[in-house]
Order: C-alpha cells, then sequence, then structure tokens
C-alpha cells in the first residue's frame, strides 16, 4: 500500500475520453439485442412447434450460443470467420454479431417461457370462438406473454450491455477498450477503471429506470 | 322430429391408455336443451368439449350443423373445425376471459376477426348483449375488475356475439361464490328461454330439472340413462343413477 493516493484529478479528466466509447457500447448491445429479440422470437416460437423438424435445429441454436461463452462467439466471428470467407470482418460487426447471437438464445428460452406460461384455457377460448390459431395466438396469446416477459429481457439487455465490455479484445473502440487506451498513458488504472464502471451502472440504472417505467405504464400487453 | 344440429355416433376416446367416452350416441336437435350430468371424472366434460373439437377423439364420427368431424388430424376435418367454432359458443369454468382486452374488447374481437365485421357494427352488438346480461355499465372495465358472476356473463356476451347456433356450458357456475350463481344461471333460463340449443354440463341440479328437456346421465364415460329430468330425477331406472342422485340430491 504504501503511499498511495488518489487522484481525483485524473479521474475526473478520464471522462471525456471513456465518454468516447459509450456510443459503440450502446451501438452493439442496442443493435445486437433489436436482432437478438427478432431471433429469439423466431426460434423461441420454433423450440415449441410440435413439428420436430423445425423444433430441433431450434433447440440445437439455443444450446449452442447459451453453453458457449460470449468472448469464445466474437474470437470465432472476428478471427475465424474470416478465413472462410474470404475477407476480414469488421470488429463492430462482428460484436453486434455476437450479442445478437448470444442474446437472441437466451431471448429464445425467454419467449418460450412467456409463451407456455399463459393458462392454456385462453387458447380454448379464443379456438372456440373461432379464431384461426394465428389470430388467438398474435391476439389472445402474444400480449400476455410480452408483458410477463419484460423483467426477464429486462436482464437479459442489462447482461448483454455488461458483455460488449468483453470486445475491447478485438480493438472495439467501446468503454473498456477507451479506459485501457487512457491508462497506457497515465497508469491511473484504479481510478479510470472506477470511472469506467460507475459509467456501465449509469447505462444499466437508466436501462431499469425505463423499464420499471414501460411495465407500470402498462402500454405493453394491451 | 328436427334434424339433429349435433351428432355423435359411437364416439370414443382415451387419454392414454384409460378409455375416457365408450361408445357415445347423441342426436340432439335445434332447439333443444340437454343437461349433462356424472360424478367428476365420469367424462361429461370430456364429451361436451368434444363436440367443437376441443379434444379429439380416437373413434367414431360426430357431425355438427352439417360439418363432419373424424379422428386424424386431416385438412377434412380442421376446415370442419373452423366452421364448428364460428357456430357453436363455448363457457367454461374458469370463464377465460382475456385479461389484457376491456370487457368490450373481449366480446368485439371474435366478430371483427372471424365475421370480418366493422368495428362501429361490433360494438353496438357488444354493448347491446352487456345490456342484455345486465351489465351494460362495466364495458370498458378489465376483466379482474368484475365478480366472478359479472365475468361468467361478459363470457356468454362474448359467445353470444359470435351469434352461435349451439351454446356449450362447461360447470359454468362451479368456480362462482354460491350468492353469484344464481345471476348467471338467470342468463342461462333466459337464454333458454329464447330457443338456444344448449348443452350444459352443470351441479346445479335445480336448474336441470327446471331448463333441460332431456337430462344425460354419464358414469365412467358411458351414457347410463337419458330422458327429461322428472324421469331421471324422480324415477332413474339404473341403480348408478339412484347412487348418483341419492349423493347429489341430499346436499
Amino acid at each position: 500500500m504504501g503511499n498511495f493516493q488518489f487522484d481525483w484529478q485524473a479521474m475526473i479528466s478520464s471522462i471525456p475520453h471513456l465518454l468516447e466509447g459509450i456510443p459503440y457500447t450502446l451501438l452493439i448491445s442496442g443493435v445486437g439485442l433489436v436482432f437478438g429479440f427478432v431471433l429469439g422470437i423466431v426460434f423461441g416460437l420454433l423450440s415449441i412447434n410440435p413439428i420436430r423438424l423445425l423444433r430441433w435445429p431450434a433447440i440445437a441454436y439455443i444450446e449452442v450460443f447459451r453453453g458457449t461463452p460470449v468472448l469464445v462467439q466474437v474470437l470465432f466471428i472476428f478471427y475465424g470467420l474470416p478465413e472462410v470467407l474470404g475477407g476480414p470482418i469488421d470488429a463492430l460487426t462482428a460484436g453486434i454479431a455476437a450479442i445478437a447471437l448470444n442474446s437472441g438464445a437466451y431471448i429464445s428460452e425467454i419467449v418460450r417461457g412467456g409463451v407456455q406460461s399463459i393458462d392454456k384455457g385462453q387458447r380454448e377460448a379464443g379456438l372456440s370462438l373461432g379464431l384461426s390459431r394465428l389470430d388467438t395466438f398474435r391476439y389472445v396469446i402474444w400480449p400476455q406473454a410480452l408483458r410477463r416477459m419484460i423483467p426477464p429481457l429486462g436482464n437479459q439487455a442489462i447482461v448483454s450491455i455488461k458483455d460488449t465490455s468483453l470486445f475491447a479484445v478485438i480493438g472495439v473502440g467501446e468503454l473498456v477498450r477507451q479506459g485501457q487506451i487512457y491508462i497506457a498513458t497515465t497508469f491511473n488504472a484504479l481510478e479510470v477503471y472506477l470511472m469506467v464502471a460507475i459509467l456501465y451502472l449509469v447505462i444499466t440504472l437508466t436501462l431499469s429506470a425505463i423499464l420499471r417505467g414501460l411495465e407500470r405504464s402498462g402500454l405493453v400487453g394491451q | 322430429m328436427a334434424d339433429p344440429i349435433v351428432e355423435m355416433k359411437d364416439v370414443n376416446k382415451y387419454f392414454g391408455s384409460h378409455h375416457v367416452l365408450k361408445d357415445i350416441n347423441l342426436e340432439v336437435v335445434p332447439g333443444e336443451k340437454i343437461v349433462v350430468i356424472g360424478a367428476s371424472g365420469s367424462g361429461k366434460s370430456t364429451l361436451i368439449r368434444c363436440v367443437n373439437g376441443l379434444e379429439p377423439f380416437q373413434g367414431g364420427r360426430i357431425v355438427v350443423d352439417g360439418h363432419p368431424l373424424e379422428p386424424g388430424n386431416t385438412s377434412k376435418t380442421s376446415r370442419s373445425l373452423q366452421a364448428i367454432r364460428r357456430e357453436v359458443g363455448m363457457v367454461f369454468q374458469q370463464f377465460n376471459l382475456f385479461p389484457h382486452r376491456t370487457v368490450l374488447k373481449n366480446i368485439m374481437l371474435a366478430p371483427m376477426r372471424v365475421r370480418k365485421v366493422g368495428r362501429n357494427q361490433a360494438e353496438e352488438t357488444a354493448r347491446r348483449l352487456l345490456d342484455r346480461v345486465g351489465i351494460g355499465n362495466q364495458a370498458d372495465k378489465f376483466p379482474t375488475q368484475l365478480s366472478g358472476g359479472q365475468q361468467q356473463r361478459v363470457a356468454i356476451a362474448r359467445a353470444l356475439a359470435m351469434d352461435p347456433r349451439v351454446m356449450l356450458f362447461d360447470e359454468p357456475t362451479s368456480a362462482l361464490d354460491p350468492e353469484m350463481i344464481g345471476e348467471v344461471l338467470d342468463v342461462m333460463r333466459e337464454l333458454a328461454a329464447e330457443g338456444m340449443t344448449m348443452m350444459v354440463v352443470t351441479h346445479e341440479m335445480g336448474f336441470a330439472r327446471e331448463v333441460a328437456d332431456r337430462v344425460i346421465y354419464i358414469h365412467e364415460g358411458q351414457i347410463v340413462e337419458q330422458g327429461p329430468p322428472a324421469e331421471v330425477f324422480d324415477n332413474p331406472q339404473s341403480e348408478r343413477t339412484k347412487a348418483f342422485l341419492s349423493r347429489v340430491l341430499k346436499h
């Protein structure tokens, strides 16, 4: 320990540099999660399809991308895939793809759980009224399932935002990467990483607040 | 006698190895009110759930309003199912209202999506039906804001909005507090008086005696006895019917 002194000044002056990373963090997680949501709906619904030929590939996707680390996935996409494609993939695209595929697997399970949690009487009521199976799903099951999915979806969004910090290793200029670059010149690791942590917390707390408001507003699932 | 609107011929159903319905033969003519009674687990709910295809069956044939249902998942059967469900309304023990839609929108959904009725006309019909079941002032509430009896009356209005030719009631008062049973039975009595064809599974023997044209007693998946309520209740022929009635009428 000895004569360590916390350098407030270093912490404050790191902020402008770190803020340059936030657009990348938000872009990768935001776009990645939008694609992940689409993948999650598609594969989540396929995973409860009675037709085996549709169900099995969906379950395989979920198990593979949920069962391997997102860091390995992004390394595979960024360093591995170009060998097959014959051209490089830029780091931003690789990061977005990794978040999309990884969150998509988790969101598939959220979708499956949400849909299966709806009482079977709801489906029977829809069908008994003459609604088609598609309309029964669209107007009766899905709105109720979506509402129940908000808390776990919010959870997944927070996990994915934090996962983007791993992408510093492929050189995306996100929050952690900006911190590393700054520390390389100033050597204030403690102060800068503390600031990095605080900025993640600001993002995730903001998201939590928005989601709570959304849940309370009752706008979802009407 | 008029042609039957519901016809079940040698219907057999299994849940796995459990034989739930055994050689059910039943014809219901338009305007007839059938009350199905029996112990729990006797197959009475399963029987009426077969009529609108909520339960598949493994043997025999069901024809509803000219549309045939047969075992197996053929395209002909699935076309029949769509047609039958448009013409047959169903009321469930647990109401099964859509909790995310207002009372009004619960009722408007099927006419708009299935019959392609315009919004204004659907709303007009919905309000008229709510008045008819005595809760016109609850139209904009959500189902959970209503009492059980009110919810079940909404469920009846929702089924009626499709202008069905047959109404199925699957223990419509069994989930209700005692003081709310009467208001639901009153709506059903009115419906019966207007000539609706009804198949009702219930434990309300008073209602059966008063409203039914025919009472059917089911035991272990078989129709053991059927006839006008006065005969079945006052002069049952089968020992099983006698035993069942002595148990339920004692209370």
